[in-house]
């Protein structure tokens, strides 16, 4: 009886709709974001993330609704976040349907976040968002949607931040994000060898063949992708019949 | 027929109550003692913290109306950490006692697993199961504790692995307790809680 692999897609919403940053040409609109999550609930996914990707204080009640909107779809796990800054912040995500919130800026910067909101929910309900670069053969932390490096270690903040309570780790390659060229499977598998909690592997998804690789060469517990479900490039049906063939457990719709 | 689901003050209360809704019942957020003692059946939905959900039982007044709903016969269901408190006591929180329905002991995950235990798993049935009734063998169900009451418990009808064997379902007369998360575990969950209401 595995745990089996999960299949996460992953919305990212500004303004109240599901946009796709596009290089040099802004977002994309990809829809709204209760209707996508309803789509994905019956398609099989195993759980939903909603990242706010605009952040920016006026817009926090707009997020909050679209999480309320989106968890009423559902009924598979919620996980959303995006800029939040403060144990109230998180309340109010948790309160508003999401089972689990992210935490990545504010918890580099008062790691004490987590702690908090760790003893109050539970440490099922804290996720760690931790996007990496790769650096002299190690891996490094970065902020504000990738652009600020931290100057730390990647496995390290990761140890630190399950040891305060994270429950899980959202582990987003910056190197592979958008590129399409497959998941960091040596990033994963290295925080997933650091860590005792499950480890949700994001960035670079394309192929049935990136998913294979990440869940056994990158040991990753759950792996995350937005365009290619978003895009109807591939049905998340067909690629866990794709991963079960080749022995990775998956639930599998019926 | 009425459900309260059991307000302590924290968790995730609207994707019961819409799981719950869904399938056509009456439901009512008790967070009064007289709401816990007219109940017709009691949910117990629960996520966080052992010590914190029974201090928030007991600041409400409502442990000793669930106490005698369980003595009255009044079905009740606890779901994950509302199972958990059925027990007598845990590890979470070793100075607090829990409502003392079965009374083994909710003990920690090990630690050669992945702790949180996050994810989809399937059971092993110990032994037939209402809850359970006329569900696939090999059906996932959503799991998220660190927390679980031993899988030797006298009331498990369905155990799960996770480093230990562990209870995942626990059904005796009246009472009913789930680990998982019927309300996240897509059509199979909703299979649970209906089974649930049926057996009112």
């Amino acid at each position: 009886m595995p745990l089996a692999r999960r299949i996460i897609p992953c919305l990212d919403v500004d303004a109240g709709r599901v946009v796709k940053g596009i290089e040099f040409a802004g977002l994309r609109d990809m829809g709204d974001p209760a209707e996508l999550g309803a789509r994905y609930n019956r398609e099989g996914a195993d759980e939903l993330v909603v990242l706010d990707i605009s952040a920016s204080f006026q817009r926090r009640a707009t997020f909050l609704d679209t999480i309320r909107r989106v968890a009423e779809q559902l009924n598979i796990p919620l996980t959303a976040g995006g800029g939040i800054r403060t144990m109230e912040e998180g309340r109010a995500v948790l309160l508003a349907g999401a089972d689990k919130v992210t935490v990545n800026t504010a918890a580099v910067q008062r790691p004490e976040l987590i702690s908090e909101l760790s003893q109050q929910f539970g440490a099922q309900a804290v996720v760690l968002s931790l996007d990496v670069k790769r650096a002299n053969g190690s891996w490094e932390a970065y902020v504000r949607g990738g652009r600020q490096a931290t100057g730390r270690d990647a496995a390290d903040w990761a140890a630190e931040a399950v040891e305060r309570g994270a429950g899980e780790i959202l582990l987003t390659s910056i190197d592979r994000d958008g590129t399409r060229s497959g998941f960091d499977c040596e990033a994963t598998a290295k925080i997933a060898s650091t860590v005792p909690v499950p480890v949700i592997a994001s960035g670079g998804a394309s192929t049935f063949e990136d998913f294979l690789a990440v869940f056994t060469n990158g040991c990753a517990d759950a792996a995350l992708a937005a365009s290619i479900f978003h895009l109807e490039t591939h049905s998340i049906a067909a690629l866990k019949k794709f991963l079960a063939e080749r022995g990775v457990p998956v639930r599998q719709s019926r | 027929m009425k459900i309260a689901i059991v307000d302590y003050g924290a968790g995730n209360l609207p994707s019961v109550e819409r799981a719950l809704r869904g399938l056509g019942a009456e439901t009512e957020r008790a967070t009064e003692p007289a709401q816990v003692a007219g109940a017709h059946a009691i949910v117990l939905p629960g996520v966080g913290h052992f010590g914190a959900f029974v201090a928030g039982l007991r600041e409400r007044k409502l442990t000793e109306p669930l106490q005698a709903a369980h003595q009255s016969g009044t079905p009740i269901l606890g779901i994950c950490l509302g199972l958990q408190a059925m027990f007598a006591s845990s590890e979470e929180a070793p100075c607090e006692s829990g409502l003392q329905f079965f009374p083994e002991k909710v003990t920690a995950l090990p630690t050669n697993v992945k702790s949180p235990h996050i994810g989809w798993n399937q059971l092993r049935r110990v032994r037939e199961s209402r809850l359970l009734h006329g569900l696939p063998e090999d059906a996932y169900f959503y799991f998220a504790h660190s927390f679980a009451a031993p899988g030797s418990a006298l009331a498990t009808v369905a155990a799960c692995d996770h480093g230990v064997s562990f209870a995942a379902v626990i059904e005796q007369e009246n009472l009913f307790g789930v680990q998982f998360h019927p309300e996240k575990s897509g059509e199979t969950g909703a299979l649970v809680l209906r089974n649930f209401l049926e057996s009112l």
